[in-house]
């Protein structure tokens, strides 16, 4: 009789799972892919506001100002930016970008007067003119990385790992190493690309003292200096980081997207953004630092709500990466026929690693590179900034403040047990915030 | 006669010395500088742009001279991490032994190290020239991607793991060598540049007693028979 029962998806071997044993047998080498981690995980999503009502009273959603203006390096830099919105561009190459995508984005912060980031084989000369405020990765690799660029950049941000790959360094692989990619990061063309996944001259909290030092006196202590770290053992690293002396902390959660990595890494490794936040905030209270050193969140950002939920559990700022690929058309449905010839579909694509972007994002074919005007991407990503910053503002509003940074955690309840816990706020309709409170 | 400007660090800050050297009062810096008093600060002579002299006189701690461009650094006593990291041009000379990480990531100019070098010297070197008197210690050359490292002693273990277009000699013993990187012919090119570095850093050797080392170049691809070489 077992013939007529229905067919049943096992749970430990669904067809996702079968379909990458398959694979693993016939290929015999980890997946590389590019993107977030696409497992469900606790997110921002699973917290909401409690707007004003008699309790308290909320500002004219249309008149009332509400600011939303932020300063990054206030600490130490004598030459802190500011930024007009609470929402920067995350640091993406050229090399996983085309160099229309670095200007289309440069244009759009700029529009926006937010910051933009280099990323893995230093600055284009498309970026820092199209960029008002441009922030300097400094990698492991240290590819493309000249004295002349770095005190040509507003901001110096230390990498240290990325939320899509804590512990791993970069990867390119070969068929987007051109000769102008190979040649900015001294390389021989077309070979797969590994970067180092540590800092070649140092090691350790006590010497990354010693490198901030030395960049400031070699930037006459200008720039803010931001270090940048992968969400693991955040409490701890956000720490050593302030001890450190950076003037800003940027902490990457396990959704944001990386242009190529194992798929082991992007879904295994790593701690989600939501209690990345709480736990980054927790350590520089515990200083006395928050809102000293500024704390800027990534991963899986995409609403002005995700903004309002990040602002209001204690982060200064937020940046976003994929999302703002997205607003240059990353999966939208153009061109089908090279979706199809990639195997994926608009909305499920996630091949960058194959430099073959069928809107020209993440690729360093001139063909395809074309299919992205920078001007028209540029407005996009403005716009969808202005969008972000104007939702952020009508719930920052809504809950009765004149400013963003104003938000709160007593703004907010969680609808899960998961998320109430990680982001150490009631669940809704209770006191409860689950191992905090009874 | 040239005139030479002495700066005590006892008397002065680092942070001084270096918007000194670094010509940041809005002058092009020309001249020689004597540095007293070191006592193993780090950063010194960071930064640098112009074409000057700097004598340290004494031991020098983290990243001296790094990102050097155009000047003369000579220490005179022992270098730690970092000595001439990311240099772009110029030369750095280092009368004793530097610490790990020597010639780190530089792109250009000359660092040669009289005494010894530890870990990592030369690691993802871009294109800098360097040579060490003695001996280098493990990881020497990891992921050097251009340029030229001579070793007139011994190099330890791992020795150019993952290497991609540095040239790498050494007169001495290799403890043993990194994943791809392999022993190569000589010929009298590679002679007459170990000459040619030999006598700039002002050490003398048998130039064609040196081996050659660089990459194999079966890393630079991804292949699953290869897993086995990490």
């Amino acid at each position: 009789m077992t013939g007529d029962r229905p067919p049943r998806t096992s749970a430990t071997f669904p067809p996702h799972v079968i379909a990458e044993i398959h694979r693993a047998a016939g290929q015999g080498i980890y997946s590389i892919r590019g993107g977030g981690a696409r497992r469900p995980l606790p997110t921002f999503d699973d917290l909401v506001f409690l707007g004003a009502s008699v309790s308290r009273y909320p500002l004219e959603g249309y008149r009332e100002r509400c600011g939303t203006d932020v300063t990054i390096g206030t600490r130490f830099a004598s030459k802190p930016v500011t930024l007009k919105i609470p929402i920067t561009i995350a640091g993406m190459s050229f090399g996983a970008l085309s160099a229309n995508a670095k200007r289309a984005l440069g244009l759009g912060a700029s529009a926006a007067g937010t910051s933009t980031t280099t990323g893995d084989g230093g600055m284009t000369e498309e970026e820092r003119e199209a960029s008002d405020i441009l922030v300097y990765q400094y990698l492991p690799s240290r590819y493309g990385m000249t004295p002349d660029q770095l005190r040509r950049a507003d901001a110096i941000e230390v990498v240290i790992g990325q939320g899509a790959k804590p512990g791993g360094g970069g990867m390119l692989l070969g068929q987007k190493v051109s000769e102008r990619v190979a040649d900015m990061r001294v390389l021989p063309p077309g070979i797969d690309q590994r970067s180092a996944s540590r800092h070649p001259d140092w090691t350790g909290p006590d010497d990354l003292e010693i490198k901030i030092r030395e960049l400031r006196e070699i930037t006459d202590w200008e720039k803010p200096v931001y270090v940048k770290v992968g969400a693991t053992r955040t409490g701890y690293d956000v720490a050593l980081a302030v001890k450190a002396g950076a003037d800003a902390v940027v902490v990457d959660g396990m959704q944001a997207g990386t242009a190529a990595t194992q798929d082991v890494f992007i879904e295994d490794v790593g701690i989600p953004t939501l209690p990345a936040v709480r736990l980054a905030v927790d350590a520089l209270k515990e200083l006395d630092m928050h809102r000293k050193v500024q704390l800027i969140v990534s991963g899986g950002i995409r609403t002005g709500a995700d903004v309002a939920k990040a602002l209001a559990l204690g982060a200064d700022a937020v940046s976003i990466g994929v999302a703002a690929l997205m607003a240059l058309n990353c999966n939208a449905p153009l061109w089908p026929e090279d979706y199809a010839a990639l195997g994926v579909s608009p909305g499920h694509c996630d091949r960058c690693e194959t430099g073959r972007c069928p809107v020209g994002i993440t690729t360093q074919d001139p063909v395809l590179e074309r299919r992205l005007d920078p001007e028209e991407g540029g407005r996009r990503v403005r716009n969808y900034l202005a969008t972000l910053a104007m939702e952020c503002q009508t719930l920052a509003r809504a809950c009765g403040k004149s400013h963003v940074h104003n938000l709160e955690p007593e703004d907010l309840v969680a609808l899960t047990l998961e998320a109430a816990a990680m982001a150490r706020v009631p669940l809704a309709g209770t006191n409860w915030i689950p191992g905090w409170s009874r | 006669m040239s005139t030479r400007e002495e700066i005590d660090l006892d008397a002065v800050p680092v942070r001084r010395l270096n918007r000194l050297l670094q010509g940041r009062d809005g002058t092009r810096q020309a001249g020689s500088f004597d540095v007293r008093n070191p006592r193993g600060r780090h950063a010194l002579a960071a930064g640098l742009v112009d074409p000057i002299d700097v004598v340290i006189h004494g031991h020098a701690g983290y990243y001296c001279a790094g990102m050097n461009q155009q000047a003369r650094v000579t220490v005179a006593g022992n270098a730690g991490t970092g000595v001439a990291e990311n240099m772009m041009s110029g030369e750095v000379r280092v009368h004793g032994d530097a610490s790990q990480s020597a010639g780190a990531a530089a792109w250009g100019g000359l660092l040669t190290i009289g005494g010894d070098a530890s870990a990592r010297c030369g690691i993802s070197m871009k294109g800098i020239e360097i040579v060490v008197g003695g001996s280098v210690g493990h990881m020497t050359g990891f992921m050097a991607q251009a340029g030229c490292l001579v070793v007139c002693g011994d190099a330890g273990a791992a020795f150019g793991d993952s290497l991609y277009e540095a040239e790498l000699y050494v007169l001495g013993k290799v403890e043993s060598l990194g994943a791809d990187c392999v022993e190569k012919d000589m010929d009298d090119r590679h002679v007459a540049r170990i000459e040619d570095l030999l006598g700039r850093a002002g050490f003398a050797a048998d130039a064609g007693a040196f081996r050659r080392y660089g990459s194999a170049r079966q890393l630079y691809h991804f292949r699953i028979d290869n897993a086995a070489a990490y």
